[in-house]
């Protein structure tokens, strides 16, 4: 399964939990996966069927530009993360 | 993925710039040189006040001057919202933003939010007209309380500056009334565990001053609203796409409505991907039938477009006795300008970035001031939050009695590290651009002696990171008869990536640089492709090349086998000549090739479009000795060494020119450049004469070191080169100024007075 980080600002949504293992073969399915452990969790990221606009997914290190299609192996490691917009927004 | 053979035929090289001749001799056409016929000149008339409210706007004067043609007010905009009444969301590259806020920075309606936003345009035969006609357009305000740094906006009783803004925290929207748009946190560890284990603490509070771009070409733009519903733009831009998206979503018209022609650019540094004049310009032309031309002055640009944010940061770092750094806490306080969009989240994830720190927290704010709104500049948020942690770091070194570079390499993050954000590093070259400044002849030499009795001289040194991007990219490529290729891109060319990316289509063909001819071309012709600006061009845009290539010699190996009448898989292409493998034993050059096209099936294209990962990180170290003079505070640059990770080096003159130019905008940082705000929130010093920026008498020449650390993640191994180098300079000089005099500078730019102050604040006796 892969491991989820929570962030910071979220883990009063996790029962204070910091590290999620859960199961998906892409974001879309891992988010999925917490909503059900964590109801909410979904609304928090994904608007429209994309994440949210001023959130970036990092799977194994590497901010995906897919989104919540990026595919997600048994030993991932999933960041939810703020977007670096670098002020060209 | 790293490309094995590192024996290059084209990459590493040092061919001319395709565009160079043009650029000399003056035959380039920038967007100042663009005319049409019939053309009508615009100017915009802009806010005196830095907050106010709009009462009235009269413009019947100004409409009777002859040889005015329109006059356009911000009611003249289409409307914002959508069917339901909420306002819409638009997607400008990688980011949306409140369709509203875009709307409201390109003329404003019922508020002026800071000094120089638009509140009117005119149109007229000429520009002295349409001055005269701005003059003429009476406009009632009631002035409103003004406020311009991030720490007294986000005080309760400050003046709010969008009534409809809540503060966003990873998704979720907050309920009050607030100037902070944006909360975000970055926690990895246990920070008051890791302080708690620390030997020795520092905390500082830093304050640094908005700065602008200085690129020596003004905006400018061409539009005409043809008659066929179709709007063409010609102007100087980074991002072409992101630019046209902008507009037609402001026009409210569909994106293929608008045709976006980038002419050269001279300069950006991250400041031209914002539409200012576009939208203005075509709905005058829209008015009036005729093209519209607007060109910004120096005063419109440093007022009105988008500086770096001004901003206050809180520092505190533990390490122990033995040089571990144990934990690292950051409280960064953005300026957005008077709409969201800081790039305060690009700081979070830079300002710890060099170190391996188990324990970190960082809290970011963006923060609504009554200024125009901030745009990207080179690693923008990086080199104010580095500036602070750079700081800190060498003061520890120092306190710890360990060598700074050598402080820096026991705790350089590594590949395996985890950033702030809990990701891990993949394959970095900090340490090794670390160890090429400790082995720099710059560092092992003597620092020289002062000539006259009240100067002083120090030596600093400081590193940066800058995480660079990828995005999205389009590259064609269209075989010749006389063997040559014709490259066509979306990427306009600011340092010379013309050439680099037609380096790495010639090195996957087996030709000569000189022998592909580039085009950066309009918005019709080529594929999506996000804007020259974030490290990417050669990274990303030089990758479609490399695909584009990839695909034209595979179509050509596909032409030989039907010319030999062989089996496909039995040709082979290799530095530019294709042969059989098997017992026919053919064999054809590149341009023999060409020359067949004809009659063996027609033209041969290749096509190469990417959204990458493999993004490679960027690091980047500075070496330099000052001269501070005691008595007037004047810091003189001395000696100065950059040393930088490129992963490879396509064309090194360019990277050179990238390392030269990031390091002198950082010098101008930390020691000339800033807004002079006074109490009414108005920029004093809005002209080159009194914003000073670095000149060649300024500086000594910039060595530079390249440090070549692969990117694993590229065909080439290429990192962007284009911002890294910007990020150590004030933090360096600041250390350099410490050795010096023994103080602590606190606060950019570190001009005379801010170093005199600082030396009686500290009661030191030189």
């Amino acid at each position: 399964m892969a491991t989820v980080f929570i962030p910071s600002l979220m883990i009063d949504m996790t029962s204070g939990k910091q590290r999620i293992e859960v199961p998906g073969s892409n974001v879309r399915d891992i988010i999925n996966s917490i909503d059900k452990l964590y109801p909410g969790v979904k609304g928090r990221l994904v608007e429209n069927h994309k994440i949210k606009p001023n959130i970036s997914v990092a799977v194994d290190g590497e901010i995906s530009p897919l989104g919540i299609l990026e595919k997600v192996a048994p030993n991932s490691e999933v960041h939810f993360i703020p977007a670096v917009g670098g002020g060209a927004n | 993925m790293t490309t094995k053979n590192n024996k290059f035929k084209v990459i590493g090289t040092r061919p001319i710039r395709h565009d160079g001749t043009d650029k000399v001799t003056g035959r380039a056409q920038y967007g100042a040189d663009f005319s049409m016929p019939r053309m009508l000149s615009g100017k915009i008339l802009r806010s005196p006040h830095a907050h106010a409210k709009i009462i009235s706007i009269d413009t019947s004067s100004a409409e009777k001057i002859h040889g005015v043609e329109a006059i356009i007010t911000g009611k003249d905009l289409p409307e914002t919202a959508n069917s339901d009444g909420e306002d819409r969301k638009v997607t400008l590259g990688e980011l949306s933003t409140d369709l509203k806020y875009l709307r409201e920075g390109i003329m404003a309606t019922e508020k002026a939010v800071f000094k120089g936003q638009p509140i009117a345009a005119v149109a007229a035969t000429n520009v002295h007209i349409a001055e005269e006609a701005c003059k003429a357009i009476k406009i009632s305000y009631e002035v409103l309380d003004a406020v311009i740094t991030a720490p007294e906006a986000m005080k309760a009783n400050a003046p709010i500056i969008q009534e409809d803004l809540r503060t966003t925290e990873l998704g979720e929207k907050l309920n009050s009334q607030t100037n902070i748009a944006e909360h975000l946190q970055d926690k990895l560890g246990d920070v008051d565990k890791g302080f708690d284990e620390s030997d020795i603490v520092i905390e500082r509070e830093f304050n640094t001053s908005t700065v602008h771009q200085g690129y020596i070409e003004p905006h400018n733009c061409v539009a005409h609203w043809r008659d066929d519903g179709r709007i063409h733009i010609w102007n100087t831009t980074q991002g072409p796409f992101n630019v046209r998206d902008a507009t037609a979503e402001v026009l409210n018209v569909s994106l293929s409505a608008v045709k976006l022609t980038p002419l050269e650019i001279g300069g950006g540094f991250g400041g031209k991907f914002e539409p200012y004049l576009e939208p203005v310009a075509a709905i005058l032309s829209k008015k009036t039938g005729r093209p519209v031309k607007i060109v910004m002055t120096r005063s419109e640009e440093l007022e009105a477009t988008g500086p770096t944010p001004g901003s206050n940061i809180r520092v505190k770092i533990g390490a122990t006795k033995e040089g571990k750094l144990v934990a690292a806490e950051a409280v960064l306080k953005y300026e957005a300008g008077a709409f969201p969009g800081s790039p305060v989240a690009a700081a979070a994830a830079c300002v710890f970035a060099p170190y391996n720190i188990p324990n970190q927290s960082v809290d970011g704010y963006d923060v609504l001031v009554n200024k125009t709104k901030t745009a990207a500049y080179r690693a923008p948020g990086a080199t104010n939050a580095e500036f602070a942690s750079e700081t800190i770091i060498d003061e520890l070194a120092h306190k710890l009695n360990i060598d700074p570079i050598e402080f820096r390499l026991m705790n350089a993050s590594n590949e395996g590290t985890r950033a702030t954000d809990g990701t891990k590093f993949h394959n970095i070259g900090l340490t090794e651009v670390l160890e090429a400044m400790k082995n720099d002849p710059h560092y092992k030499s003597d620092l020289s002696k002062p000539k006259t009795q009240n100067k002083i001289r120090g030596r600093g040194v400081a590193v940066g990171f800058w995480m660079n991007a990828g995005l999205q990219s389009s590259v064609n490529l269209a075989l010749n008869q006389d063997g040559t290729v014709n490259l066509t891109e979306g990427s306009p060319d600011i340092g010379g990536s013309r050439t680099s990316i037609s380096m790495q289509a010639a090195e996957v063909l087996g030709i000569k640089a000189e022998d592909v001819h580039p085009s950066v071309v309009d918005t019709d012709s080529i594929g999506y492709t996000f804007g020259t600006g974030g490290s990417r061009t050669t990274f990303a845009t030089g990758w479609a090349a490399y695909e584009a290539a990839k695909d034209l010699k595979n179509k050509m190996i596909e032409r030989a086998a039907l010319i030999w009448d062989v089996d496909s898989n039995l040709v082979s292409m290799n530095d530019g000549v294709l042969n059989t493998n098997g017992s026919k034993n053919k064999s054809m050059t590149f341009k023999e090739l060409a020359i067949e096209m004809n009659g063996s099936g027609g033209p041969i294209m290749g096509q190469g479009t990417v959204d990458p990962k493999g993004v490679g990180k960027s690091f980047a170290g500075l070496i330099v000795d000052i001269e501070l003079d005691t008595e007037t505070g004047k810091t003189q640059i001395l000696k100065v060494t950059c040393v930088q990770d490129c992963g490879k080096a396509i064309h090194p003159s360019y990277v050179e020119g990238q390392m030269q130019g990031g390091t002198v905008q950082g010098i101008g940082w930390a020691l000339n450049e800033e807004y002079y705000m006074d109490r009414n929130a108005k920029m004093s010093n809005n002209s080159l004469l009194d914003y000073r920026m670095p000149t060649s008498l300024d500086l000594p020449m910039i060595n530079t070191v390249i440090v070549e650390v692969p990117n694993e993640g590229h065909p080439f191994g290429v990192r962007g080169v284009g911002e890294v180098n910007i990020v150590a300079p004030p933090a360096a000089i600041a250390n350099a100024i410490s050795d010096a005099a023994k103080i602590r500078m606190e606060v950019l730019p570190m001009n005379p007075q801010a170093v005199l102050k600082t030396i009686n604040e500290n009661n030191r006796k030189l």
